[in-house]
């Protein structure tokens, strides 16, 4: 568990240095996340040892947005200034996006005879 | 003996208190999550969120307290980032299969996000610090909140608004697909990676592992993408 933490913690810290190193828009976690593929491509051991540790972290991702989220309650004020705005901007926007890309997906997927294999 | 006065002065102060109270409370929205047969609406972040929003507010205390002990739990989300690459590698040969549709959905569901948030923005004239600070609102929040810097927005109002997207997107995905009639589970957890990053990914998850890889994949691409277009479009509406 803890050598697993350990790599996990390597792979975003690698992220860091080079988001930072080389100025890019990416975070570091996200740049890790490629590492960690890269890795498991190169290695597949790799996968196998930090299974376990990811797979627990993983089961708890909605836990860890808690913390940033309780943060709108210092914001509830300006939110609630233009609450009509921004509420009608969040919702149609994502319901939109969602839509938009689901179903361009399955057209595409159709058009191509790309069948989902589950 | 000391008063309860004086526990709670220390208490209030030290970061065991709050961070303890962010478990329970997501205990508790996880409990009200799993009891009502995983309904998505029962979101268990929305839930943690009011139950420690209404405690803060009780107690007087302020954000910055609050956030000295819940630090522990919101570093985790790094780590947990880099996790998401393990059903990304697990599902590499579906994913490179899919390649097709998975660049069209990220395409059209990356803009479909940005072009109309900022339409829907400017109708309701939200001045351009919330234009700048909803423009990246679909994608995870670290990079959200370097593309909102770079346009002008406010970081920590960015934090918020995305938060709030993925909590939707995590309640309306399921009903909003089954309505349409999408039943691909790598076209439902693609787009609402695309559209509402990783609550909408930890939602994908709970309800399939198919879904849930695709989500992770969205999430990822559209952030590297919202960093690309994100300005460009912006400029088309100041």
């Amino acid at each position: 568990m803890i050598p697993a933490l350990a790599l996990i913690l390597c792979f975003q810290l690698f992220g860091e240095m080079v988001s930072r190193g080389l100025g890019l828009p990416l975070p570091g976690p996200v740049i890790g996340l490629v590492v960690l593929i890269v890795a498991g491509m190169l290695r597949p051991g790799i996968i196998d040892f930090l299974r376990p540790a990811a797979r627990g972290l993983l089961s708890h991702l909605s836990l860890f947005f808690v913390p940033a989220g309780v943060g709108i309650v210092a914001h509830l004020r300006l939110f609630s200034h233009n609450a009509l705005g921004i509420t009608a901007a969040l919702t149609l926007s994502t319901i939109l996006a969602i839509a938009v890309g689901a179903v361009t997906f399955s057209v595409v997927a159709n058009l191509l005879g790309n069948k989902a294999d589950d | 003996m000391t008063s309860p006065a004086q526990i709670w002065s220390y208490l209030s102060q030290e970061p065991l208190l709050w961070l303890t109270m962010t478990l329970i409370a997501y205990a508790i929205g996880d409990w009200c999550f799993r009891i009502s047969d995983r309904q998505s609406w029962v979101n268990p972040v929305l839930i943690a969120m009011i139950l420690l929003g209404l405690l803060l507010e009780v107690t007087g205390t302020d954000y910055a307290t609050y956030f000295e002990g819940a630090q522990f739990v919101h570093f985790m989300l790094g780590p947990a980032t880099v996790c998401l690459g393990l059903p990304l590698y697990e599902n590499l040969d579906r994913v490179r299969k899919a390649a097709a549709p998975l660049a069209a959905a990220l395409v059209a569901g990356s803009v479909t996000a940005i072009v109309s948030v900022l339409m829907i923005a400017k109708f309701f004239d939200l001045g351009p610090v919330m234009m700048a600070s909803l423009a990246p609102k679909s994608t995870t929040a670290p990079v959200a909140i370097g593309i909102s810097e770079s346009l002008g927005g406010e970081p920590t109002i960015t934090a918020a608004l995305v938060i709030l997207t993925g909590i939707f997107g995590a309640i309306i995905v399921t009903p909003l697909l089954n309505l349409l009639g999408v039943r691909d589970w790598r076209a439902r957890g693609f787009s609402v990676g695309v559209a509402a990053h990783g609550i909408g990914t930890a939602r994908a998850f709970q309800v399939n592992e198919t879904a849930g890889a695709f989500a992770s994949m969205g999430m990822g691409m559209n952030a590297v993408l919202t960093a690309i277009i994100a300005p460009l479009i912006l400029s088309l509406f100041s």
